[in-house]
């Protein structure tokens, strides 16, 4: 265990200045002196790529990396819903202040304030910056932006563009850095992995990769190394991202001694398409605001399997309205997904695995109009009726909760910078702003408030005074036993030469979590699931069967490394989850829950941040708490009665 | 909505005894075949490529190594996914990326032959995969807005008529799979090129690089591309259905851009 201590450096101003007033007190780099500095951003989502193309935007020299084709290829692009910002635009009584407030609620008050704060306060900016970059917001007849309403929140504040709102946001940043690309100002890497952190004298020099269509393995030094590399919701097995989303940089980072934080805060989004076999390779969302519009329900009775159409409004239970009356179907996410699992635990799961519950329009066709419906959401229904072959204009949709979006990530300060100097987190890959609980459409803002508006001005600060300093050489001994390192790992997957493939593994891992640190945990269970997952494991290192070599694209090798930083990350997931005596938001100990049914926190013992430090294979982490104070928003149980 | 031949989802599923005439390619200058791989009991629940994880994992078991093929977020938005089926992009199924199409568009006991994209701009990496960074060149040349971070006015300031914006957007909707171009029997990208110079160039926040824009990137898709005879392949593979009538837009703006581009350029000190 070293010596560590978790400083903040959240700003000692009043919560609304501190932001501006940091900014002042940051030091700058000189224009002329930025292309002197020469820093990596690793992964191209809405973090990455606005990060990156902002950093040019700035003078800095910039190289980014992604293992997809194109940069554009990031899972940001799925995300449907919307984007928040306070820009009170129809006069509904929104402000920085709600949504801060929201969000810090929202969270079960388990976020930093001063980061909740800044991240309500740039949201405005954000939708600025999208709308001239062309992305083509939802817009009323007057030619002004529409908003609808999420979760969580009693005010119509997200913007969106279709289902589609991560896809235009994306490309817009997508855009931007392609246009700092074709200037040269950017050195884009495709199809490039990051499998390695290099630190040299306590400071992070710069990154090993993988080229995944020839498996060459190279070092590049940099000033920063910036990690935008999502979530880990796919350890899991079965979520809504997207096949290759995986926590290997992060996790990487984190074995070379970047601490990470609140693992077991994980998202379930209630709205998913049910399962339908063991074949399935992942769960399709239907995004959060379709509840604007749709009325959740199951029947009455357990087990009533009469077609939906056939069971008349008294038999039918429209259980968050009934519980919820006045936030109704718009509860925030781990709310609704946990009175789904209810209904079904209860039996009253609908469709043919009895493993859904009803999302239905047919009140909101009858007040607006299908074209009203089609035209907020065509694009979700189309897609919903492609997989399930159902039409939901006429039949109400199944819908079940999965894993979505992880509130956890590597431990950041308020400048983004983990516990690494010189190595940065943003986006979804970093801990910092959504508590325990992360309110739909605050994801996208978030990546982009990172990316766009603080990374760029923060990293500043570090770089200043290491003017002159050159660009770390990758000669060093470091650069090489981490090449060494990252080469025998791969070529020791291929050796194994076992029975089973990674996807098997992969897939009997995700069932232990999901059992065992899924919608609902417990002592016994996490308990269970630190048994299971390393002997697991155990079984992985010597049983996996990975075909073909290392020298040429190797879909089975990729994913072999990345299963196997899951299951490490699993085991953390666990101990995080089963160290975390008290239930809050997303995290949900079935030991401590309210005579309501919901979360009850323990302010008392739990308030701070879990933050994990590696300390060797084998070996338990070691727990770092970084206090939460709540000084401007009152700490109170939540309640969206 | 529903598609009249659609069987209707039931359990327990049906299934499918299949046979796979399936392209491998070891790499980029190997030479290439199909192999015929049979895929007997595939659910007509699963998606075609979880058809395919089947089949791959089937093949791990006996020693086999596995089919590559690019894909990603499995509900038809990231472009990743490729593939010709039976000789159609995508597949047989209209407005469907090949990761959305499901087994239940085939018949038992059919043979179903699986490419990668054939183009001159898109050559193949490995079995199904192809290298398409040739459409980043082109949105690298001129498809963007230039906005400063931190300069934007707000985004009220500018009104954008609800009918223009939706227009844009039908454009915006691209993602960048290549079917077009795989589609199109002169390998042209006319139709990825001009959605992204329309849903910019419709726009007023686009107007002021318009010109500039449209010639840059149609120069930059001459270079890597073939030519568009107007067959309209395009079209009709496009999963987005994105329409052949932002061509015409990109011609005209192109043309004019000839003109006008010249002049700003004479205008110069």
């Amino acid at each position: 265990m070293t010596d560590i201590t978790l400083d903040s450096k959240v700003p000692d101003h009043p919560i609304e200045e501190a932001w501006d007033r940091h900014k002042f007190d940051m030091k700058l780099v000189n224009p002329s002196n930025k292309r002197k500095y020469t820093i990596i951003v690793v992964g191209s989502g809405l973090a990455g790529s606005s990060a990156a193309a902002t950093l040019a935007q700035l003078g800095y020299h910039v190289k980014v990396f992604t293992y997809h084709d194109s940069p554009r290829r990031a899972h940001s692009i799925a995300a449907q819903g919307g984007i928040n910002a306070a820009k009170n635009y129809h006069g509904d009584g929104d402000s920085v202040w709600r949504l801060f407030y929201d969000t810090v609620k929202g969270g079960d008050f388990r976020s930093r304030e001063a980061n909740s704060y800044r991240l309500a306060q740039l949201s405005v900016n954000i939708i600025d910056q999208a709308t001239a970059q062309g992305v083509p917001f939802a817009r009323e007849y007057g030619g002004l932006l529409a908003n609808r309403s999420f979760g969580g929140a009693q005010v119509s504040r997200t913007f969106y563009a279709r289902g589609q709102t991560g896809q235009q946001l994306l490309l817009g940043a997508y855009q931007a850095l392609a246009e700092q690309i074709g200037k040269g100002n950017v050195e884009l890497y495709n199809r490039c992995e990051y499998v390695d952190q290099v630190v040299i004298d306590g400071q992070a020099a710069g990154i090993v990769v993988r080229d995944l269509l020839t498996g060459a393995i190279t070092s590049h030094g940099a000033h920063a190394v910036v990690l935008a590399t999502g979530g880990y919701g796919n350890a899991y097995f079965l979520s809504t991202n997207a096949m290759a989303c995986n926590v290997s940089a992060a996790w990487r980072a984190h074995r070379r001694g970047a601490l990470f934080a609140n693992p077991c805060y994980t998202q379930i989004h209630p709205t998913c398409i049910p399962s339908s076999d063991e074949f399935q390779s992942k769960l399709t969302l239907m995004s959060e605001s379709l509840r604007n519009d749709g009325r959740i329900w199951v029947p009455v009775k357990a087990g009533d399997d009469r077609h939906p159409g056939d069971i008349p409004e008294s038999e039918r239970d429209y259980y968050l309205e009934r519980k919820y009356p006045s936030f109704g179907n718009l509860v925030p996410r781990d709310v609704a997904s946990r009175n789904a699992k209810i209904a079904v635990d209860e039996g009253k799961g609908v469709g043919p695995l009895h493993n859904g519950v009803y999302l239905d329009f047919a009140d909101a066709i009858e007040r607006l109009g299908a074209d009203v419906i089609s035209q907020r959401y065509g694009n979700l229904f189309q897609m919903y009726e492609r997989i399930t072959a159902e039409d939901p204009y006429r039949v109400p949709m199944r819908v079940f909760p999965a894993i979505h979006y992880t509130m956890g990530g590597l431990w950041v300060d308020y400048h983004l910078e983990t516990t690494i100097p010189g190595l940065y987190a943003i986006g979804e890959a970093n801990f910092s702003d959504q508590g325990a609980n992360r309110l739909g459409a605050s994801a996208l803002m978030q990546a982009l408030a990172d990316g766009y508006f603080i990374l760029p001005y923060t990293i500043g600060d570090s770089l200043a005074p290491r003017l002159g300093e050159p660009v770390p050489d990758t000669s060093h001994e470091a650069f090489r036993a981490a090449e060494a390192e990252v080469h025998d790992r791969y070529t020791g997957y291929l050796s194994v030469k076992g029975s089973r493939s990674v996807d098997w593994f992969h897939r009997e891992l995700g069932k232990i979590l999901w059992e065992y640190a899924g919608m609902e945990r417990n002592r016994a269970g996490l308990e269970k699931a630190l048994s299971e997952i390393p002997a697991l494991y155990e079984e992985f290192k010597t049983d996996v069967r990975v075909l073909g070599d290392d020298r040429s694209l190797n879909q089975s090798l990729e994913r072999a490394g990345r299963v196997d930083d899951f299951f490490q990350l699993g085991q953390l997931l666990c101990q995080d989850a089963l160290d975390r005596d008290e239930s809050c938001g997303a995290h949900y100990r079935s030991e401590h829950e309210t005579e309501d049914g919901e979360a009850l926190r323990d302010d008392e013992h739990f308030s701070f941040v879990s933050a994990w430090e590696f300390v060797g294979d084998g070996q338990p982490e070691v727990l770092h708490k970084e206090p939460l104070e709540f000084e401007n928003i009152h700490l109170a149980q939540r309640s969206y009665k | 909505m529903t598609e009249p031949n659609a069987p209707v989802a039931s359990s327990p599923h049906g299934t499918l005894d299949l046979t796979l005439r399936i392209w491998r390619q070891a790499g980029p200058d190997a030479p290439g075949a199909f192999e015929t791989i049979d895929a007997p009991g595939i659910s007509t629940e699963m998606s075609f490529l979880e058809m395919l994880d089947v089949v791959n994992e089937r093949m791990v078991n006996t020693d086999e190594e596995p089919i590559a093929f690019d894909s990603d977020c499995r509900e038809g938005i990231c472009g990743s996914c490729s593939l010709m089926i039976n000789g159609q992009a995508h597949g047989p199924e209209h407005g469907t990326a090949t990761c959305q199409l499901h087994m239940r568009s085939f018949h038992d006991g059919d043979t179903i032959s699986v490419e990668p994209w054939r183009a001159a701009a898109f050559p193949v990496v490995k079995d199904l995969v192809v290298d398409r960074s040739a459409f980043d060149r082109i949105i690298e040349a001129g498809g963007y807005i230039s906005v400063s971070v931190g300069s934007a006015p707000d985004a009220n300031e500018i009104p954008v008529p609800k009918t223009v914006s939706d227009t844009a957007f039908d454009a915006a909707a691209c993602i960048g799979c290549g079917a077009c171009v795989a589609a199109c029997p002169n390998g042209a990208a006319q139709l990825f090129t001009a959605a992204k110079v329309a849903h910019l160039n419709l726009l007023p926040q686009g107007e002021p690089q318009r010109y500039e824009r449209v010639e840059a990137m149609v120069d930059t898709m001459d270079g890597l591309f073939g030519s568009c005879s107007n067959h309209r392949e395009c079209e009709a593979a496009c999963p987005k259905e994105i329409s052949v009538d932002f061509i015409a837009l990109m011609n005209k703006d192109y043309l004019r851009a000839k003109f006008k581009n010249r002049r700003f350029l004479s205008r110069k000190p």
